[in-house]
């Protein structure tokens, strides 16, 4: 069957199966592996992409359910090479250590500051109860989702000027550093 | 590279942190991965791959009577579908483990667990392959499982390993360590004896990414590109020469960004194997990448000890001695990834943090119908079990003198003038000074403060716990002499380049899972040469680019090869000072060091930087005799011992008296792993490893029932501590470095799920107290809490 999404704000046909995954729709037909899959029950929410704004775990999705619709993956988070808050915060905390979870944390999170930019640790701990990591223990993640919301895009922080000095050449300008 | 210089990680009374090589900065992993550009297993795409997939065996133990592959290759997108026959005739079909057993790669006779390998199809997608394993037809003449460890032994158990010819039992080994006679004769005089069996259950590493390969066999060159999901690749390019019958030098492993391994991807799991069979078959790249239920029910499951631990005191609390058996599961292959001498691990270290007259252990172990492994899971070669065997006793002693748990603790410890200390099963501990951290984390935690609060609590029947755990750890195999691995001595290398620039390239020979290596190891050589972390690269985890290694995993990567690239940059900094002689025209022995600059002794002005010298020596410049130009340098280093960090855990919990179910309010960790390389990184391997402890003491566990089903192949079951189950962790730290290592470092990683699950039985079994609960096995759920508030505590199967 043929379907059309927009995702990352780029609109995309394609001829698939019907029973064809969303998750496997995005990493293997479009390329964007940024988003994971790490279980088979719907559980880990390493795969979670945002569908209209709402975080949605891509494995249990139908692709031709997702059809029509916007779909927003990591990929897609930082603008004009800019850094989403969320990325940045990630950073700046040590959300991450693996990094195999953390697309789909972050998305969430994303979607989360959209609703509410000023979350308690305990709103932001039942936002992201959906997914699991393994590496973290999961404090520094609320962290890093507390400095996002510290430094929204367009109030003064603007991804290059953060609180901290020194940001890294690697986190400025380029997509470039994919590891061999 | 942001370097933050004004955010103290742990603030703590007396610190004494000194981080190297910048401290606390962040990570050069960081930037691809929140980009969704990090390049994992699955997320590469070869020309003309095909994918594929496992058919597994639906129960426990079945002899296999055949299998029709008719209909599955007669699908349009199948390229082949290999048996265990197709293997037979490769000699493939059974391959080594790192315990010198072997295991089926595809079941040929039997089938020995639920789960097991039974056919491998390849085929032109992945959805495809998995239409395909449905329509292979296997008949399974089905015989009775073993699945309770303590039935093994009986002379009516099924044996397993029949295949082995005169095997008449399912015995794998016995081993011992310790004066027997001497323990004996302290336990008969002592006046007090304590004894509890105690039971580590089965759970399973589950990293978020489970485990895959894809295999690029080039048949005209003979060469096989493997990329792996492997925390090991060095060793697994020599064991695939082994077993494939492929010369070394034509096999290169890839081991690209890792999800996670926790000790599952440490050894060779059948699917990799199949992968390369099915890309020699093909002549075109396969991928295998396993599912969930896949990685829990066939990979390397952690633990399953069956504990029978006894200690004898003196009646005012001197700890004299300690003794245990154990049984140990290994499921039907022997494949526990460890030091070749050391079936059990380094379960030895479980005398623990006390000074002791006398100790003795005896370890069985076991076949059963059940998926292979045992070491995984951050255990540093059976640590968590030895840990949490000496501290659950020690409260057990502690409940049975009426004496408070730290205090008796502190009342045994080694002191920190015994360092060097040689324990009675033959570990020399290189330093430690435990009743400081001790004391620092009951501070930390208000202890008295605590116990007060407790006791209004219990006045008013709530159920309130506070566990206290001490650990003494054994990380970084190991001087080459006593540890290896199917023969290969555990010594790591690293090479060092220093670029005409002054840009550097470390290599190294263990992989990162996300253990942060391509940031820490950089520090070191910021450290060691002065240059900064952002000009230093770090490649590892491709053995054609990197020196020969064991890997990581058992904590190593700090201690060994933390200790090569600091030696390796300190040899760099020697010839460095050579060339700078040339260049300014001096002696090298009236040269000082300054950090990043060699300079003439009494003259500062006169000097050259490390990329000045870079430049020279890669340049026109005369070097000195002996110099054979370019700044580099490459080392293999064989440590002197182990490294033996240390920590105090803390734990509180609250019991809901209605429900049984368990609460970590708080949970305080005090840690010691000598000098600090990255403070903000050690924290986060600190909490990752907490809340394993969660997960385990509470959550985890992998059960057969009687027909030996797997209870726990998904996550459905297999339940994993969620950002709700977890508190806001609280740490600290002491540093006492090791005396032997370059930079006085010790490994840390695996210290929290080491320390952690008795920190939290402790406090559950502590809060129970009140009830007449003395001991209950892991996992604290609802249920089993409950049950045990009922008096019917009992152990898992």
């Amino acid at each position: 069957m043929q379907i059309s999404m927009t995702v990352n704000g780029s609109e995309f046909t394609s001829e698939i199966e019907p029973r064809v995954l969303l998750v496997h729709y995005i990493r293997e037909v479009l390329g964007l592996t940024g988003t994971h899959w790490g279980c088979d029950t719907s559980n880990c929410g390493t795969c979670v992409v945002l569908m209209d704004g709402q975080p949605v775990k891509s494995c249990t999705v139908l692709a031709a359910m997702a059809a029509g619709h916007d779909i927003r993956t990591v990929e897609g988070l930082a603008t004009g090479g800019t850094l989403d808050p969320v990325q940045q915060g990630f950073m700046e905390e040590h959300g991450l250590q693996c990094g195999f979870c953390t697309p789909g944390m972050m998305l969430t999170a994303r979607a989360l500051l959209d609703k509410n930019p000023h979350p308690d640790d305990a709103e932001i701990r039942q936002a992201i109860s959906g997914q699991i990591c393994r590496c973290t223990g999961y404090a520094t993640i609320v962290r890093s989702v507390q400095w996002a919301a510290a430094h929204p895009a367009g109030t003064g922080w603007d991804g290059a000027d953060t609180a901290v000095p020194d940001v890294a050449p690697e986190t400025a300008d380029t997509d470039a550093e994919v590891k061999a | 590279m942001t370097v933050i210089h004004d955010r103290p990680s742990n603030p703590a009374p007396g610190d004494e942190d000194r981080p190297i090589g910048y401290g606390r900065i962040q990570r050069k992993e960081d930037p691809r991965f929140v980009r969704g550009k990090g390049h994992y297993l699955d997320d590469i795409v070869l020309p003309g791959m095909l994918h594929g997939a496992i058919l597994r065996a639906p129960v426990a133990h079945a002899r296999l009577v055949s299998i029709d592959t008719t209909n599955a290759l007669a699908h349009p997108k199948v390229v082949a579908v290999i048996t265990g026959k197709d293997l037979l005739g490769l000699k493939l079909a059974w391959a080594p483990t790192l315990s010198a057993d072997v295991q089926a790669v595809l079941v040929t006779d039997k089938v020995r667990f639920q789960g097991q390998e039974v056919a491998f199809v390849v085929a032109e997608d992945r959805y495809a392959a998995r239409d395909a394993l449905e329509l292979i037809e296997v008949e399974y003449d089905i015989l009775p499982p073993l699945v309770d460890a303590r039935k093994a032994l009986d002379p009516d158990a099924p044996v397993i390993r029949d295949e082995i010819e005169g095997r008449t039992d399912n015995r794998i080994f016995d081993w011992e360590i310790g004066d027997k006679a001497e323990t004996d004769a302290v336990f008969a005089s002592a006046d007090v004896v304590v004894s509890q069996e105690v039971v580590y259950p089965r759970v399973h590493p589950a990293p978020m990414e489970t485990c895959g390969a894809v295999a690029d066999f080039d048949a005209v060159n003979g060469k096989l590109t493997l990329y792996e999901t492997t925390q090991a690749p060095h060793a697994h390019r020599t064991l695939f020469a082994i077993v494939a019958g492929i010369p070394e030098h034509k096999i290169r492993i890839v081991s690209p960004d890792i999800g996670g391994g926790f000790g599952n991807k440490v050894g060779i799991y059948p699917g990799y194997i199949l992968a390369v069979v099915g890309s020699i078959v093909s002549g075109r790249p396969v991928k295998w990448v396993e599912d969930r239920s896949e990685n829990l029910m066939s990979t390397s499951f952690a633990r399953d000890y069956i504990m029978q631990g006894e200690i004898a005191a003196t009646k005012d609390g001197k700890i004299l001695a300690l003794r245990t058996h154990v049984l140990a599961d290994h499921g039907a292959f022997n494949a526990t990834a460890q030091p070749t001498k050391n079936p059990a691990g380094f379960f030895s270290i479980f005398t623990g943090s006390y000074d002791l007259q006398a100790a003795h252990c005896s370890v069985t172990g076991v076949y059963t119908n059940k998926a292979p492994g045992g070491v995984a899971y951050a255990c540093s070669f059976r640590v968590t079990e030895a840990v949490y065997l000496v501290e659950r006793m020690v409260d057990v002693l502690a409940r049975k003198l009426n004496m408070d748990p730290a205090e008796l603790r502190l009342k045994n410890f080694i002191r920190p003038e015994q360092f060097p200390y040689a324990n009675k099963t033959g570990w020399v501990y290189d330093s430690g000074n435990y009743a400081a951290a001790l004391r620092l984390s009951m501070e930390l935690a208000g202890y008295e403060d605590l116990r007060r609060e407790q006791a209004e609590k219990r006045e008013r029947g709530e159920l309130m716990g506070i566990g206290v755990a001490f650990f003494t750890e054994v990380v970084g195999a190991g001087p080459r002499k006593h540890f290896d691995i199917v023969g290969l001595g555990m010594a790591d290398g690293a090479e060092l380049r220093v670029h005409p620039t002054g840009k550097a390239v470390v290599r190294i020979s263990v992989q990162s899972q996300g253990q942060g290596h391509e940031t820490t190891f950089a520090q070191i050589v910021a450290e060691e040469l002065g240059i900064p972390p952002e000009d230093i690269d770090v490649v590892h985890g491709d053995t054609d680019q990197t020196p020969f290694g064991l890997g990581t995993y058992g904590s190593r990567s700090t201690p060994v090869s933390g200790g090569a690239v600091a030696l390796v940059a300190r040899k760099v900094r020697e010839k460095a000072k050579l060339i700078a002689g040339a260049m300014l025209e001096t002696r090298p022995e009236d040269l000082e060091w300054e950090k990043g600059r060699w300079f003439v002794k009494g003259d500062p002005g006169a000097g050259k930087t490390i990329a000045e010298i870079a430049m020279g020596a890669h340049g026109t410049v005369a070097l000195p005799e002996g110099v054979d130009g370019n700044l580099d340098a490459e080392v293999t280093y064989d440590p002197p011992n182990l490294t033996f960090p240390f920590g105090a855990y803390i734990c509180v919990v609250d019991v809901d008296p209605g429900t049984g179910q368990v609460k970590v309010r708080r949970f305080i960790a005090v840690d010691d792993c000598g000098t600090r390389i990255n403070p903000m990184i050690i924290e986060g391997q600190v909490h990752g490893g907490l809340t394993d402890g969660v997960g385990m003491a509470l959550m985890e566990i992998i059960e057969f029932d009687e027909a030996g089903n797997c209870l726990a192949g998904s996550f459905m079951d297999y339940l994993i501590p969620t950002a709700m189950e977890v508190p806001d962790w609280e740490t600290g730290f002491t540093v006492t470095p090791s005396p032997h290592h370059p930079i006085g470092a010790k490994g840390i990683g695996e210290s929290a799920t080491v320390g952690s699950p008795p920190a939290i039985v402790n406090a559950v079994v502590d809060a129970l107290a009140p009830l007449g609960v003395t001991h209950m096995d892991m996992p604290c759920t609802p249920a089993r809490v409950w049950a045990a508030m009922q008096g019917r505590a009992r152990p898992p199967i």
